[in-house]
């Protein structure tokens, strides 16, 4: 364990932390656009520099290591000279369109510049100006909100290990996008606009449904798979309007293209919610008493007219693993049949 | 007994731009039909030796006949003959084509320790440089040296990275060394990329050798087996000779399995750069030899702690190695012998600019600026006033004139708000404006900028911005004060040394200058008369003689009046050209 001082504050943290997530333990708020926890250290957007004692020049709190003894001053006048400069750079380079811009609210942009209370911008000049083409329905990129935290890219090589994305050109005209600025054409998992920090990845269905601070969140979980991730229905004027999920889940806010974006049968005017029994070749709704009552007396009906083998069980992969034991064992122990499978085996 | 007759031609990039092979071709081709080795010599040779410096002056050509060394410079091919004939045959020097005082003027204040070989050596033969005590300290090292008294040795000589930041070599090699791990790495930084800087690049073309020879000795301190040399694709006869070399000293087992029996193996790589300039910051050289995209990443940890593959790794610029083999060849007390206190050696700059004598030269640390200027640099072209120094490259700052005297080292530089770095040195005279210069390595930097850190790309492109206004003459009040706010939040904020050390021009030339910067926004007048848009070209009617040369040269047609009646210049079609200004005979058109 490493004892160091931040802000006149003793804390105690393991070998191997940051003096940024030092800091977060004890409480302490440093800005920052390019960090993650859950990714490789970047050190791209220079707002969490600090001064420590004896370095000749301040240092990314997110790439220096905690060390014993060691005193950090979190904020001075230089640092907050440099990061309000660095704050309004990235404004001078930016639409500034958050009245109608889909992130309003939820931007760390839009937060640094009302922290830093930037009426005025002393800097102003050329702007990047792109042309919005991905054909895709499901990841809408303004890439002249980005703010190159390169959180996409990283996300996409180290967790998702897909690397459809990199920084191509130089300096100013430096831009995330895919191989030869092709559409993006990936798996669509969607983890690169869970992490944006700006406007710059938008989920496209969510488009115009709703910003922060219409919507009710609802904690759910996933009903695609047996992992059962964690998620946040985003609902405005009851429609899920947004899936996402907190980094402190047992899946760590991270999501497939299912979970995060197959949310509209929801919606659906043709979506199941009550049991179908079929009676003289039409479907009719019916209660769950109903339904399992039916079942139940068709099975023992089958069974002894002829025999267990007769019947045959196939289990969901949207089941949970105990859900799927509880399957076969119905179908072994009370059914009294081998014959039971699983969808994933097709 | 026959003479013994040596023809050394310069065959570096300079050289060969001139018409070097042209001119070796002639040689070649001359002496053979004189039947030359049957009438004056036994043993008459041709070699191309890389750059001695002086490159103005190519192409160079040495007659040393029995040791006696006769010069000559601006030899084309057709000249070739009359050398053959008056001077190798009849001994009778062609004195007209040789060198003059001016020649020999700018090599007496120069002390060759890194380039003492080039212009000397065949680079494209090791038995060359092997004749000139090539590979010998590496003999010594396996012989007599263990790999800590090897690193003492390069510490006391105080030996310091000649790629910039100074970083004194003995003390990294040592770091390297400490640090645990059975893979290390050595690499050689070739990627120079300042504008205008060429030592490196003429290290390698003209002694790959010596470059080797030093690699391989690092790599014995440090315990690496595995070499790299980080080169630019852009210097082609660079890459091709070090291929060569590296392949020689293959052959001769200076490289490869236990190297001259040591039982100590070491080889080393090539891996070419793709021309960006932000490669050379050793992060993102290491990034991109690992195939990533050349960026840097923030320090700690070093590269000594992890570097390439994250394996502790020492990376060394091309003129920190090559003396390295000197070093150990002659001891440690002999190179600190040259230089400061702090700054120990010789340093390799390439002097460009208003200057009479550019080329590649070699200094003691501690020589001043005026030295450099005008004893090796024969002074400003056409006798004007010398107004600053910039050196250092984009990452440099200017020394105005008045600190002339100031020694060149390390300490001395940074005091002034320029660096060493690594020897880009430009001299400007009064026909310089100063803040075209700033605007001129800014527009360098940004467009080389790799755009991970915020400061940096929108920092060095707004401080571009703001110049470029200024000399269009849209600058505004405040303007000065915004650069150099911007400036310090740039050099503090940037997460390398690209944009740490980018706004250094603009300091340095607002500190001195900041006359000039006001004379742009306040007067909006370029002093310097460079910035067009500042600039308005008149005719003055009392001396124009109605020549009408202005008129028929002006390729806006921009200039009225009849003949032999003084003309006018109509400013709303005038595009600032300047063409009537050069060809007016009598002085007639002013500028300002």
């Amino acid at each position: 364990m490493n004892t160091l001082m931040i802000d006149g504050k003793y804390i105690e943290v393991p070998e191997g932390t940051t003096i940024l997530e030092a800091a977060r333990r004890a409480g302490i708020y440093i800005p920052t656009l390019c960090d993650d926890p859950r990714l490789e250290p970047y050190g791209a957007c220079r707002l969490c520099l600090v001064q420590v004692k004896g370095m000749p020049r301040p240092v990314t709190s997110c790439t220096t290591p905690a060390t014993d003894g060691m005193e950090v001053q979190t904020s001075n006048e230089q640092i907050e000279r440099i990061r309000k400069t660095i704050v309004e750079l990235l404004l001078s380079d930016h639409p500034n369109d958050c009245m109608v811009c889909e992130k309003a609210g939820d931007c760390t942009l839009q937060e640094l510049a009302y922290f830093y209370n930037l009426r005025e911008n002393r800097f102003w000049g050329e702007r990047r100006q792109y042309t919005r083409k991905d054909a895709n329905p499901f990841i809408e990129r303004d890439m002249e909100k980005c703010v190159l935290c390169g959180k996409c890219v990283r996300v996409c090589e180290e967790v998702q290990g897909v690397a459809a994305i990199d920084i191509a050109y130089r300096g100013f005209q430096a831009k995330v996008c895919p191989p030869f600025e092709r559409d993006l054409d990936c798996e669509f998992c969607g983890q690169c606009v869970s992490v944006c920090p700006t406007g710059a990845l938008i989920g496209k269905q969510s488009l115009g449904k709703g910003r922060q601070k219409d919507i009710k969140r609802v904690d759910t979980v996933c009903p695609y798979c047996g992992c059962g991730c964690n998620i946040t229905l985003h609902v405005s004027r009851n429609e899920v309007i947004r899936v996402t999920s907190e980094p402190d889940t047992l899946n760590e806010g991270w999501l497939c293209v299912k979970g995060r974006f197959g949310f509209r049968f929801v919606n659906s005017p043709d979506r199941l919610k009550t049991p179908l029994i079929r009676r003289n070749g039409r479907f009719e709704e019916a209660t769950w008493t109903e339904a399992l009552g039916y079942i139940a007396s068709n099975l023992k009906r089958i069974k002894k007219q002829y025999g267990a083998d007769a019947i045959a069980g196939l289990s969901s992969a949207r089941c949970t693993n105990e859900e799927n034991y509880l399957f076969q064992k119905f179908m072994r122990a009370v059914i009294g049949t081998n014959n039971v499978d699983h969808c994933a085996r097709y | 007994m026959g003479r013994e007759v040596e023809i050394k031609i310069c065959m570096g990039t300079g050289g060969l731009a001139a018409g070097g092979r042209a001119v070796m071709n002639a040689f070649a081709e001359g002496l053979k039909a004189e039947g030359i080795d049957a009438k004056v010599s036994e043993n008459c040779s041709i070699h191309q030796v890389g750059c001695r410096g002086f490159c103005a002056r190519d192409v160079l050509v040495d007659v040393i006949i029995d040791g006696k060394r006769t010069t000559y410079q601006y030899i084309k091919p057709e000249m070739v003959e009359q050398i053959i004939k008056n001077h190798i045959i009849g001994g009778e020097v062609v004195q007209d084509w040789t060198v003059k005082e001016d020649y020999q003027a700018f090599h007496d204040k120069q002390v060759k320790v890194v380039l003492a070989d080039c212009g000397e050596v065949d680079p494209e033969d090791i038995d060359s440089y092997i004749s000139r005590r090539g590979y010998e300290a590496l003999q010594k090292v396996f012989r007599e040296m263990t790999p800590e008294k090897v690193i003492n040795t390069i510490e006391a000589s105080g030996l310091r990275g000649r790629g910039g930041a100074g970083f004194p070599t003995g003390v990294k090699w040592d770091f390297a060394r400490r640090n645990p791990g059975d893979v290390k790495y050595i690499i050689c930084n070739a990627d120079e990329g300042d504008p205008g800087a060429f030592m490196d690049r003429s290290v390698i073309e003209g002694n790959p050798h010596s470059v080797i020879e030093g690699m391989i000795i690092g790599a014995y301190a440090i315990g690496a087996h595995h070499g790299y040399v980080y080169i630019r694709a852009e210097y082609p006869l660079a890459v091709e000779r070090l291929k060569i070399a590296l392949e020689q000293a293959r052959q001769r087992g200076f490289l490869g399995r236990d190297i001259l029996g040591s039982g100590f193996d070491f080889d080393i790589k090539i891996k070419l750069g793709a021309g960006a300039f932000v490669c050379g910051e050793e992060t993102a050289l290491i990034a991109s030899i690992e195939g990533k995209r050349g960026m840097p990443r923030p320090k700690p940890p070093f590269p000594a702690q992890k570097g390439l593959w994250g394996k502790p790794t020492v990376i060394n610029n091309v003129e920190t190695l090559a003396n390295v083999p000197a070093i150990i060849r002659n001891g440690a007390l002999w190179f600190a012998k040259f230089g400061t206190e702090k700054s120990k050696g010789t340093k390799v700059f390439a002097l460009t600019g208003k200057v009479n004598n550019t080329g590649l030269i070699e200094v003691p640390m501690g020589i001043s600026l005026r030295e450099i200027i005008y004893d090796i640099g024969g002074g400003i072209e056409g006798g004007r006033k010398l107004k600053a120094v910039q050196t250092g490259g984009p990452s440099g700052g200017c020394i105005p004139a008045e600190y002339i005297d100031i020694s060149v080292d390390y300490e001395s530089l940074a005091r002034m708000g320029s660096i060493v770095g690594s020897g880009g040195m430009v001299v400007m005279d009064e026909t310089d404006c100063m803040v075209n210069i700033a605007k001129y390595f800014l527009e360098f930097t940004q467009a080389e900028s790799c755009g991970k850190c915020v400061p940096c790309r929108i920092g060095t492109k707004r401080l571009l911005e703001i110049l470029s206004r200024i000399t269009d003459g849209r600058g505004r009040p405040g303007d000065i004060d915004l650069l150099v706010t911007l400036s310090e939040d740039v050099k503090a904020g940037s997460l390398c040394g690209l944009g740490q050390t980018a706004p250094n021009p603009v300091l340095s030339t607002i500190k001195y200058f900041r006359d000039e910067y006001e004379a742009h926004i306040h007067e909006k007048r370029c002093p310097a008369g460079v910035c067009k848009n500042l600039l308005t070209y008149t005719i003055i009617e009392e001396f124009c003689k109605g020549c009408t040369m202005c008129a028929r040269v002006c390729p806006a047609g921009a200039i009225v009046g009849e003949k032999k009646q003084p003309h006018h210049i109509v400013q709303e079609i005038c595009i600032k050209c300047g063409a009537c200004f050069e060809t007016c005979k009598f002085k007639a058109i002013k500028k300002g």
